[in-house]
């Protein structure tokens, strides 16, 4: 196994990380740099619970061999998204919609929705539910997901 | 939602969570989140056989990677000294490690401790096993025969709960309980009957599919206190078996439960503990244990269950229910043996028959392990029960609504236990789901088109209702400890685990109104069992009303020496007094008021102290009757809810869409409307992927769809077009503030609504769960008389694809 450093801007810090070839994305986050808001709920890329963003874009990254990265890649996790004590308006619309229970999936939710509004800032609610069907909320909070959706969306 | 007036200024008001702003700030640390210095991996290897002896386990392999610290067996296991090897709270009839032989494919045989998770997985997989086989058993009704192969030699009771302390089992069968219920002639009134409807339901396993697995820590201190690390709904469960399973005091064993990534029942009692404890001892060091996804399927699942029914019709009227259930405990029983004494003792459904029999049994079959999930076996009664409503409406001519009036029990009534019926929502659910989900088939609406469908003809439309009912886990007992501090903060402390259902903000709501004081100036903590009084569990939807009547306790307490001060300082008598916004006040001269630091000044002469108050709750119920499951009160209290459905089904392909749902809920009084709102629409989320597609699927007696690829969940593209949830609001005396709970009421009648809804749309009666695609076409084949075929009769409900 061969070890070696790649350099990345994770939420908008330049940061030099350690990994080995087959070290996941997901495991380098968490265990590496302590970023925890990122979670491991099936390993398979089916529940979106590890999803980040890489150059904007969500991926699993439960699937994402680190070493696979391009150079200086921009990787954004949860705890990115506030400036400080000022939350992000994903943010804010998700606490003020009540969009979470336990919160497992909130992370990944968050930034999928990022990702949605980025591409297409009025979504229909046909729109968001195709967008966001990867990502599993086992407590049902869907339709107060759709409703941050809507409460973001917009000109 | 009505609301005729708000008395309170906190309880009964939309609060936002109080764990919100770490929730999304991704900084709420769950298990896995939290960093346990020096702690070894734990990796397991497991069984791949259903039923086998087990001949040898070769360890070297896995002894000899770099990393490893310890390789574990069952045969190692009952070499410890000190350690008792088995474990439930209803039987001890599950080994921490299996010896002997394994009763499930998925049961771990032997565990590795490794310096990191890469070294114990390796290992685990280079441990080799060899077994002879034995004959195995899937099914339960086949496995409650004389003859079927036998996975418990004998059964030793646990002696954990009240409720479950008589418990036998029933020696040489694989059966562990057997419930019954007799009221008048059940038997005789079937035989006399004009109609008798006869039919088996069945419901195949399904998972929690909590996303956050399991996961385990713990280590022993020096002086030999065990502290773990869990994610539990159980913790003083958890805390008392662990200091029986190794022989040391209450006192000695610490259990701390951070905020759960959801656990719908799949976290309860034992699970990774005493093994990751045992590691602990075994290798003198901190170990940590963190399930994969497949392992979760390996480690808990909804009872399956056969639900044989007969309704019996004479001169217009319904006279006699019989029920006999079959759950599928799998190969532990867990907490199964409640389930079917408590629930199957609903079993003839939420109304007034005169002639009642039911037989519930739990049994034991190769797979693995059944638990409770939200409704604790409620839906897999409803199906049928509900069902036979429409059935017998169909023999009698009448609407499904006006005969479920006729029977539905009201306030006063005596259930067929014997037991009276007090403050039951079921009549205001029903009509609540009736009013949106109108009338059923004489005017059934055309079929229109709906988004995307092209193809109108193909698309045929039906609506259905279905009832529920469930009562509260019972008895049970909820401590708190509220202090109050001398800014007017407060700390509740309580062992209830937050997984998501806003327990924690819904008794800080409480401790505000009682205290007058800013909700946000009220932390709750999570469970740990040095510091949060003892509660006897987080499930059940117990909590609101138990421990909420226990908060309420505490804060009175203070109340009183807040007014008790007030009143000699401020010379009037303590009557006089209302406590609001941190100060008490007279209620006839405003103007004369102190607030909560002044109090606690006058009081104690100095700042920086505290006020306590300590609050218990017990609920109640009275042994049933062993023969007739007669009992003058089975119950704390009742649950009631309804769900309405419309569906439109694909003739062509069988696919069927839910396009409008609705939930009502009887949730006594709302402490928080919008959780209560959640708690029921994210219940019948769920219950829709259960209805719909969910299945454990096993072949050859083994899991073949352990992953989240080949067992889907319910996602945003099944949500119905319309999702309405209503909440019923019918105050329980007893509740606080009338409230009662509301985390299981989503679930109960959604799969017989969405059935009753297919049956009008298509004509045909569905008994088999999931209701796929392929089922569907069969049914309206049958229907036909194009392939006549035998109807389904407790066949094993396996044969599900991936929807
Ligand atoms: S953990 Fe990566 S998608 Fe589920
Ligand atoms: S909030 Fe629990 S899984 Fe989404």
């Amino acid at each position: 196994m061969s070890r070696r450093t790649i350099s990345l801007k994770i939420n908008g810090e330049d940061r030099r990380v350690e990994i080995e070839d087959n070290t996941l994305l997901l495991d380098m986050l968490r265990d590496r740099l302590g970023l925890k808001a990122a979670r491991d709920g099936c390993s398979v890329g089916a529940c979106g619970s590890c999803t980040v963003l890489l150059n904007g874009n969500p991926i699993s990254s439960c699937l994402k061999l680190a070493s696979t990265l391009p150079e200086g890649a921009e990787i954004s996790t949860a705890e990115g998204l506030a400036d400080g004590e000022r939350l992000d308006p994903v943010q804010e619309a998700f606490l003020e919609e009540g969009a979470f229970q336990c919160a497992f999936c909130t992370s990944g939710m968050m930034l999928a929705v990022k990702a949605l509004l980025a591409e297409n800032s009025t979504p229909t609610d046909e729109e968001a539910k195709t967008y966001l069907n990867g990502h599993y909320c086992r407590c049902g909070s869907y339709p107060e997901i759709l409703k941050a959706v809507r409460r973001l969306s917009g000109p | 939602m009505t609301r005729e007036s708000i008395e309170w200024s906190v309880v009964g008001h939309d609060v936002l969570r109080l764990d919100g702003p770490a929730k999304v700030r991704g900084v709420q640390r769950y298990l896995a989140d939290k960093v346990f210095p020096g702690a070894l991996h734990l990796a397991l290897a497991r069984s791949t056989h259903p039923h086998a002896k087990i001949l040898r386990v070769d360890t070297r392999a896995a002894g000899g990677v770099p990393g490893v610290a310890a390789v574990f067996t069952g045969e190692n296991l009952l070499a410890v000294h000190g350690v008792r090897p088995c474990y439930g709270p209803a039987f001890r009839d599950q080994p921490i490690l299996a010896f002997g032989k394994v009763r499930y494919a998925g049961e771990p045989i032997a565990a590795v401790a490794a310096e990191n998770r890469e070294a114990a997985e390796e290992a685990a997989a280079l441990i080799e096993a060899e077994y002879e086989e034995l004959p195995h058993v899937q099914n339960p009704f086949e496995a409650a025969q004389h003859g079927a192969p036998l996975l418990h030699d004998s059964l030793e009771p646990a002696g954990a709960f009240a409720d479950l302390m008589a418990l036998k089992g029933h020696p040489g069968t694989n059966i562990c309980t057997h419930y019954k219920q007799r009221q008048g002639d059940a038997e005789k009134a079937l035989a006399e009957a004009d109609h008798v409807l006869e039919d088996t339901y069945t419901c195949p396993p399904v998972s929690h599919a909590h996303l956050e697995p399991h996961g385990a820590a713990a280590w022993f201190e020096p002086g030999g206190r065990l502290i773990v690390h869990t994610t539990s709904q159980t913790p003083y469960f958890v805390r008392g078996d662990l200091a029986a399973i190794f022989g040391i005091a209450l006192a000695d064993v610490r259990v701390v439960v951070p905020p759960l990534g959801g656990s719908y029942g799949g976290k309860i009692y034992d699970k990774l503990e005493p093994l990751t404890c045992l590691m602990a001892k075994v290798t003198s060091r901190p170990v940590q244990l963190h399930l994969s996804r497949e392992e979760v399927f390996y480690t808990s699942s909804r009872h399956g269950a056969a639900t044989k029914i007969w309704t019996g019709i004479k001169d217009g009227k319904i006279t006699a229910r019989k029920v006999e259930v079959f759950y599928d405990a799998g190969a532990y029983a867990e907490v199964g043996p409640r389930i079917a004494q408590k629930t199957g003792s609903t079993a003839p459904g939420p109304y007034k028959f005169p002639n009642v029999s039911v037989d519930a049994f739990c049994v034991y079959t190769n797979k693995t392990p059944s638990g409770p999930l939200r409704g604790f076996g409620v839906p897999q009664l409803a199906i049928a029960y509900e069902t036979h409503m429409n059935k017998a409406a169909t023999i009698l001519e009448k609407d499904p609504v006006a005969l479920r009036r006729e029977y539905v029990l009201e306030e006063g009534d005596l259930y067929s236990t014997g037991s009276p019926v007090t403050s039951i929502g079921l009549r205001a659910c029903l009509d609540s789901v009736s009013r949106v989900v109108e009338k059923t088939s004489e005017n059934r609406p055309a079929p229109t088109l709906g988004p995307g469908l092209t193809q109108e003809k193909h698309i045929a439309r039906g609506r259905g209702i279905a009832l529920g009912f469930k009562s509260v886990i019972s008895p049970t007992i909820s401590n708190a400890i509220v202090e109050l501090n001398s800014d007017g903060s407060a700390i509740v402390r309580s062992a209830t685990v937050e997984m998501g259902q806003g327990a924690t903000t819904a008794f800080a709501q409480i401790a505000a109104e009682e205290l007058g004081l800013d909700v946000n100036k009220v932390h709750v903590t999570t469970p740990d069992t040095d510091q949060s009084p003892y509660d006897t569990l987080t499930a059940g939807s117990r909590s609101t009303y138990h421990m909420g009547n226990a908060v309420i306790g505490a804060a009175r307490q203070i109340r009183e020496k807040l007014l008790e001060t007030a009143s000699e300082a401020l010379e009037i008598p303590s009557e006089e007094f209302e406590l609001r916004e941190g100060r008490v006040f007279s209620r006839s001269l405003p103007e004369r008021a102190i607030a909560i630091p002044e109090i606690f000044l006058k009081r104690f002469g100095a700042p920086g102290t505290t006020l306590t108050g300590e609050g218990t709750f017990q609920g109640h119920a009275v042994k049933a009757d062993p023969e007739t499951g007669q009992t003058p009160r089975m119950t704390e209290h009742w649950f009631a809810g309804a769900s309405g459905a419309e569906v439109e089904v694909d003739t062509e392909t069988g696919f069927v869409k839910v396009t409008r749902l609705v939930s009502s809920a009887d949730v006594g009084r709302a402490i928080n409307p919008r959780h209560c709102v959640e708690q029921v629409q994210g219940a019948a989320a769920m219950t829709l992927g259960f209805a719909l597609f969910e299945s454990m699927r096993i072949e050859d007696g083994r899991l073949v769809n352990g992953s989240f690829l080949e067992y889907p969940l319910t996602a945003f593209e099944d949500m119905p077009r319309e999702f309405i949830t209503d909440i019923v609001e019918n105050p329980l005396e007893s509740g606080p503030y009338g409230a009662r709970g509301v985390g299981e009421t989503g679930t109960m009648a959604l799969k017989p609504a969405i059935v009753n809804a297919i049956h009008d749309a298509v004509d045909i009666w569905l008994k088999d769960m999931p209701v796929t695609p392929e089922k569907v076409l069969r049914a309206m084949r049958e229907a036909s008389g194009a392939a006549p075929g035998k109807e389904a009769s407790g066949a094993a409900p396996d044969g599900e694809g991936p929807k």
